[in-house]
């Protein structure tokens, strides 16, 4: 009896075995492959940070006429060069996500509560589906809006001729701005946070609601206090990832950005604003065709990298911002 | 369904204020052994709910008439859940609320704080008074601040005990106070619900943690530091044990001097122990409220005496 | 009721409480005042664009726009349509959904099911948390890292033996990891959601943990994996970036070789959102109908998936275990 049972069961018990090994040996190869990105993107950087050090971070002379020179030295083996002080597109693109992340945070988190708490039914059922279809919108849709609406609008009702005048020689205005970059940034990452800052806030358990309620908190301070309180780590998570898209957006910023590695100036008063700007990512974009020069790929890694880690970083602050929360959280 | 409506102002006298407590000492908690039952729904009523003796610590306070219930419905969507009830609820007296699962008593509650509204397809007439004033027309959150309910499922924050119980305080408060500040505010309502003791001073813990008895406690603890007129208890002790059971006995009995009562509940030993009146409840219609000796001993419906003798429900 | 006598006057006044705020202060209507113009703004800026694309859509796409190809000149006339970056959208799409859904199951499935050794399921975790968070900018640029070498190079075109790493292969084998973490976390909820009693029963019946996956849960997860597909296929087609780079951005079909498929999947083309990228102002292209008209046909691709999307999320919610 107990040698059949062994017979019944041994080959299936080993097959068994043999697929939960392939599944964890595919689940090692995602891990890898993520390894080896990070270790193959570092190894193509390294000539270039490693040639400027710090200062590769630093602000110097003109990025652009840098990255030329870069490129010419391409053709003379030998002589490559890598002078790149990158920090007016670190600062470009500082200021599009820090401005578009930060807008679009605090418009999304009242919408959001609007949506779910506030609205009436008919209003809601509406949103729902286009909250949804406007987070699934291709980035390359809001640039045509940016580039045909926004820019325009900018370039011939914000800017006069005197204030292109005042900084002729150094830089054009003409609407392509880091105002339209964050604008249209703002609006693609916005519809990203409501969803999730949504989908959060309606996994609220309805008990604790009705108990704030019942207590004679208002609507408005109870969805406040225990609604967005209890939704924080869907908060965290639409947060980071909307960041995360818009620190990775390149094809939409270089369309509506501007073509020039300007680092806009809050000193220069209101023209700031419509000053152009080149973020990180869409530098690469730019220099997309310019891969095979050797100087030149190693500087464009060096970008990927900055990116790369970024995205790490925001990963992790996601993460460290979420501990905290887990110590009143539900019962696991 | 016949019953006179005290007027609102009275002395409550003779039998049910002289009633003695069967237990050992006046005045002091029944004793442990009749509170088998507590805990379990009317499954296990027994035979007599007239076991257990009355529980009261001072001679019989005022009545005051604080809210008013007149031909109150309720239903969800097409579906009655109250039908026409008329009922008093009296600052001095308690006011249990009996009947089988089901029959609305949780809609009744909710309706008198005007939680019902938070449902969409919740249609109500009839009209609620507090105070003489119709609830329709005060505003939600000032109503409820004066009307404030525990749940049958507790429901406590996601947040330390201390913050759960400091919660109503700040909010309610103009001024937000410091934590210094709320610290015996939020001990003495805890201490009232039973709960200090077994928590020491560990208030940080998160109430999630809690045994399901401890936070039920912790929500009574939360309703009574917000002090509120009209208290309305939705089974508040179908999680805890005999101990704690007493505890919140006495402290309804001691509220209802101050605050008008209102509890629900399944245990019909419970309801006489601490009620002063009775409303049995059936498919949503009152079929008999009275006094709870009236109400347990000689009831004047057939339903009523089937169920507190407990054959049906 | 003989027990009512001696009316006695009204009670004292409460204890006084302590300073109580009024149940809407002015911060909490400001609050909520800002939250209807919030949402009601949002809801005109949804509107607008919607209404925006929808006028421009219509006013500029032809029926022959679907059924010609790219073409160099500076008329709107003489640059033809996007027949080739259509098909370039669905072939791409398809190659990347191809190799995300297996790998996507099979990951989601080991997370949900097996997970052990937990320090391999936090790992692996927190990796598919990070390809979801990194630019596929950086996935390009691995991706031409990948395809360049030598192991490689055969899925790309190469001439005189230097491999440039670009090909429809490439694309979709970096978009699928656009897709990936979509799939595995719509899969994986959907397995997380059916309740243990369900995979006891099938041991109880003699069936093994992978046969159980396969046969009992996998078909109950059935609208998440959808829906996961879904989702993810629509970030795959509106991703412009890994597309400028890895698909060489050639506007037509570019094949490399003579066999007659697999010669255009390890040649160079161009997809719908690389076309409106090249039509719009800041483009190469600059043609702004045919930009318009691209990017109409962009929208009702994403607008189909969500109403799919809807319609599986809705299907499970239908099935949703009861516990
Ligand atoms: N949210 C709701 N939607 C629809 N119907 C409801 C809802 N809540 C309660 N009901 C219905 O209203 C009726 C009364 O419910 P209620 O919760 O008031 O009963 P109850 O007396 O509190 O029962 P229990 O003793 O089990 O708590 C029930 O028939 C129930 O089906
Ligand atoms: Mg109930």
């Amino acid at each position: 009896m107990v040698e059949e049972f062994r017979l019944d069961t041994e080959p299936t018990r080993d097959s068994d075995r043999r697929a939960e090994l392939m599944l964890g040996a595919l689940v090692c190869l995602v891990v890898v492959l993520l390894l080896g990105m990070f270790a193959f993107v570092l190894y193509q950087a390294w000539p270039s940070f490693s040639h400027n050090g710090l200062s590769w971070f630093g602000s110097r002379g003109n990025v652009d006429s840098q990255i030329q020179a870069i490129f010419n030295s391409g053709t003379s083996l030998g002589h490559e060069v890598y002078a790149f002080h990158g920090w007016p597109l670190i600062w470009g693109t500082a200021l599009v996500v820090g401005g578009a992340v930060t807008i679009a945070f605090v418009c999304s988190l009242f919408v959001a509560v609007f949506i779910v708490e506030f609205a009436p039914d008919a209003l809601r059922r509406v949103l729902e589906p286009v909250v949804r279809l406007l987070a699934s919108v291709p980035s390359v849709i809001y640039g045509l809006v940016g580039v045909f609406v926004l820019v325009p609008l900018i370039g011939n009702h914000l800017i006069t001729q005197g204030s292109k005048a005042s900084v002729q020689g150094i830089i054009t205005l003409n609407g392509y701005s880091l105002l339209a970059g964050v604008a249209i940034l703002t609006v693609m990452v916005a519809p990203v946070m409501v969803a999730i800052f949504s989908d959060g806030l309606r996994a609220v358990p309805r008990g604790w609601i009705e108990a704030s309620l019942g207590l004679g908190i208002n609507k408005w301070r109870t969805v406040w206090k225990i609604g967005v309180r209890t939704a924080r780590p869907a908060i965290v998570a639409g947060t980071v990832l909307a960041t995360a898209r818009a620190l990775g957006e390149a094809v939409m910023l270089s369309m509506v950005c501007g073509v020039v590695s300007f680092a806009p100036n809050p000193a220069d008063g209101w023209i700031f604003f419509v000053e152009p700007t080149r973020p990180l990512a869409s530098t690469i974009i730019a220099f997309i065709d310019d891969l095979s020069t050797p100087p030149m790929r190693h500087t464009l890694y060096a970008i990927a990298a900055v990116l790369l880690l970024s995205a790490a970083l925001l990963s992790f602050g996601g993460w460290a911002a979420k501990q905290p929360m887990k110590r009143y959280g539900a019962r696991t | 369904m016949e019953f006179l409506t005290p007027p609102p102002v009275r002395r409550l006298t003779g039998e049910e204020s002289v009633t003695e407590p069967l237990g050992p000492t006046r005045g002091l908690p029944a004793p442990p052994g009749n509170g088998n039952g507590n805990g379990n729904g009317n499954g296990s009523a027994p035979a007599s709910p007239l076991v257990g003796g009355r529980r009261r610590i001072a001679s019989t306070p005022l009545a005051i008439d604080r809210m008013q219930a007149e031909a109150l419905s309720v239903a969800y969507g097409r579906k009655p859940a109250v039908d026409s009830v008329s009922l008093p609820i009296r600052q001095g007296e308690v006011l249990a609320l009996i009947g089988p699962s089901g029959c609305g008593k949780t809609t009744l509650l909710r309706s008198l704080n005007r939680l019902t509204e938070l449902n969409k397809d919740v249609s109500q007439s009839g009209r609620i008074t507090l105070d003489e004033v119709d609830i329709a027309t005060l505003d939600p959150t000032a109503l409820r601040r004066r009307v404030t309910m525990v749940f049958q499922q507790p429901n406590p924050f996601p947040m330390s005990v201390f913050d759960n119980v400091a919660y109503v305080l700040r909010e309610q408060a103009a001024r937000r106070p410091k934590r210094a500040a709320l610290r015996g505010a939020v001990r003495d309502a805890l201490a009232r619900a039973g709960l200090l003791d077994e928590l020491g001073d560990d208030l940080d813990h998160p109430a999630l943690r809690l045994s399901g008895g401890q936070q039920q406690r912790l929500c009574i603890a939360r309703a009574l530091a917000a002090d509120p007129e009209v208290l309305l208890l939705d089974e508040p002790c179908s999680a805890l044990d005999p101990q704690s059971t007493q505890v919140i006995e006495d402290l309804i009995v001691r509220l209802r001097e101050d605050v008008a009562v209102v509890i629900v509940t399944h245990n019909l030993q419970q309801a006489y122990r601490v009620a002063d009146y009775v409303a049995f409840m059936y498919l949503g219609r009152l079929v008999e409220y009275g006094t709870a000796g009236q109400l347990f001993r000689t009831a004047r419906e057939q339903r009523t005496r089937e169920y507190v003798r407990g054959e049906f429900g | 009721m003989s027990l009512l006598e001696l009316p006695v006057s009204q009670p004292g006044p409460r204890a006084p409480r302590a300073a109580q705020s009024p149940p809407w202060r002015l911060i909490d209507r400001v609050g909520l005042a800002v939250a209807w113009l919030l949402g009601l703004l949002f809801c005109a800026l949804a509107g607008a664009l919607v209404l925006y694309f929808l006028v421009q859509g219509i006013k500029y796409v032809r029926p022959s726009l679907f059924l010609t190809n790219p073409s160099p000149g500076f008329t709107a006339t003489a640059t033809g349509g996007f027949l080739d970056p259509m098909l370039g959208t669905m072939l791409v799409s398809a190659i990347a959904m191809a190799i995300a859904l297996p790998i996507g199951i099979g990951v989601a499935v080991w997370l949900s099911e097996y997970g052990r050794p937990a320090a391999l399921a936090r790992v692996a975790e927190s990796t598919i948390e990070m390809i979801a968070g990194t630019p596929s900018i950086v996935l390009a640029l691995f991706g031409i890292l990948l395809f360049e070498s030598p192991a490689l190079g055969f899925l790309s075109r190469s001439s005189e033996g230097v491999v440039f790493g670009r090909s429809f292969f490439a694309a979709g084998a970096m978009l699928s990891l656009v897709a990936l973490p979509l799939v595995v976390s719509n899969v994986r909820e959907g397995l997380e959601a059916i309740p243990d009693h369900v995979r006891e029963a099938s041991y109880a019946l003699g069936k093994t943990k992978f046969a159980t996956t396969r046969r009992v849960l996998l078909p109950a997860a059935r609208p998440s994996v959808l829906t996961g597909a879904m989702l993810g296929a629509g970030r795959v087609i509106g991703d412009t970036a890994i597309i400028v780079v890895l698909l060489g951005a050639t506007l037509t079909f570019d094949r490399s070789g003579s066999v007659p498929l697999l010669s255009t999947l390890r040649g160079t083309g161009s997809t719908l959102t690389y076309y409106v990228f090249y039509n719009a102002p800041t483009g190469e292209g600059n043609q702004p109908t045919k930009a318009y008209a691209a990017a109409f046909v962009l929208l009702m691709i994403v607008l189909a998936l969500n109403v799919g999307v809807d319609i599986a999320t809705r299907r499970s919610r239908r099935l949703r275990w009861s516990s």
